[in-house]
């Protein structure tokens, strides 16, 4: 009613809703999805995984659920499911970016680690988990006692 | 009816004559303002997991984020990070709530949620002081150099980090002793959650300024309560970056 003067940007008003219904709502949602993620963390450790298809699988499930959360706090939390689309694609659009910006990195990274182990041995063998226990565990025994 | 009349007019907004994004021209801002920022915060986690994939070895979250605070050495992976992720979400919510009463103008309402906010967010910093603390003075064994059986105690700090590959058949007073891990983690945890942990810290402030505001009337003579939603965006937005860094930092 009295908000009609708020700002003379805003053509249409948006209702505010009467009830908290929605935001409890999406409260429970976040909780549950925080505790899934945990579960699954605490699963990588639980399990103690080796680098693999079953581990990047529940990795992928985990970043999946935290893009969800992002989802709800953004839509609900924040209110952007509530404005026109000119708005949400002013916000929305530039952050497409990160696809390229992720993927582009850590591709990067990943190809660093594979060309300093093939010309650098030394380096492979000294930080590589396997490898040194393999290394070591002749060697321990006699070098300890 | 909102919904019906904003479909109608959707083509039309560019047409001159009324702003074509239908936000006030603060609240625009602010948005704007959280993009760049949403940026930043990126390139540092896009950062930092360059440059874990260019290792061979990174500490599991599991193991170095296992403590409680009063649960001595108690192994709990990652149960006090759940507890902070738990008061950072309860402190949005009652940062929305506080949004909804203005939205109302209902001044006691908006009073009440923003003080709990500033409530959780100073648990939260407090949580965060412990974590930082804990990991920083902490005393973990570490062959320092093989060739001579050297064994230090070190904390987690920018320089030093103890969470390297366990080494097999070595103990020191009963604790397992492991290699130096990844020097780039300290750096990282500390930069980004700290970066993380100044924008809660501000965002204290702010909202501390505007239950200040909103105690005193400013708002109510003003008629709308749009100052508590900008600061509302920014504090979602502190959560919001808090699901990522929980993501990076102690999930995967």
């Amino acid at each position: 009613m009295e908000h009609a003067n708020v700002a003379t940007e805003i053509t249409i008003h948006h209702e505010p809703s009467d009830s908290t219904k929605r935001i409890w709502k999406v409260f429970w949602i976040l909780l549950i999805i925080t505790m899934v993620e945990l579960g699954l963390g605490l699963s990588l450790y639980a399990l103690s995984l080796p680098e693999g298809l079953r581990m990047h699988l529940i990795k992928g499930t985990i970043i999946i659920l935290s893009l969800a959360k992002a989802y709800y706090i953004v839509s609900v939390f924040m209110h952007l499911g509530d404005e026109i689309r000119n708005m949400i694609m002013t916000i929305v659009v530039p952050l497409m970016l990160f696809i390229w910006f992720i993927l582009a990195f850590i591709y990067d990274g990943n190809s660093y680690k594979n060309l300093r182990n093939k010309y650098d041995p030394y380096y492979k063998e000294r930080t590589t988990e396997q490898k040194e226990k393999k290394a070591e565990t002749p060697a321990q025994p006699g070098g300890k006692d | 009816m909102t919904t019906t009349a904003v479909s109608q007019h959707q083509t039309k907004w560019w047409s001159g004559g009324k702003s074509p994004f239908n936000v006030e021209y603060g609240k625009l801002m602010m948005w704007y303002f959280l993009m760049s920022d949403s940026f930043t915060f990126g390139a540092f986690l896009i950062s930092y997991g360059t440059i874990r994939f260019s290792q061979n070895y990174w500490p599991s979250p599991s193991y170095v984020f296992n403590t409680f605070p009063g649960a001595g050495e108690a192994n709990l992976p990652l149960a006090f990070v759940s507890l902070m992720t738990f008061i950072l979400i309860m402190s949005s919510v009652t940062m929305v709530l506080a949004v909804h009463e203005g939205h109302h103008g209902n001044k006691s309402g908006v009073v009440k949620w923003m003080a709990w906010t500033i409530v959780g967010g100073l648990c939260f910093l407090s949580c965060q002081a412990w974590e930082w603390h804990h990991l920083i003075t902490g005393h973990h064994a570490v062959l320092v150099d093989p060739a001579t059986n050297k064994i230090e105690e070190w904390g987690q700090s920018m320089r030093h980090n103890p969470w390297g590959p366990a080494v097999e058949n070595m103990t020191y007073h009963g604790e397992k002793v492991t290699r130096p891990g990844p020097v780039a983690f300290g750096g990282y945890f500390f930069g980004i959650t700290g970066f993380h942990g100044f924008h809660v810290f501000s965002g204290v402030i702010i909202n501390v300024i505007m239950l200040i505001m909103a105690q005193t009337g400013v708002f109510e003579r003003r008629g709308h309560y749009l100052m508590i939603e900008k600061a509302g965006l920014y504090w979602h937005f502190v959560d919001l970056v808090w699901v990522f860094v929980f993501l990076c930092f102690y999930l995967i």
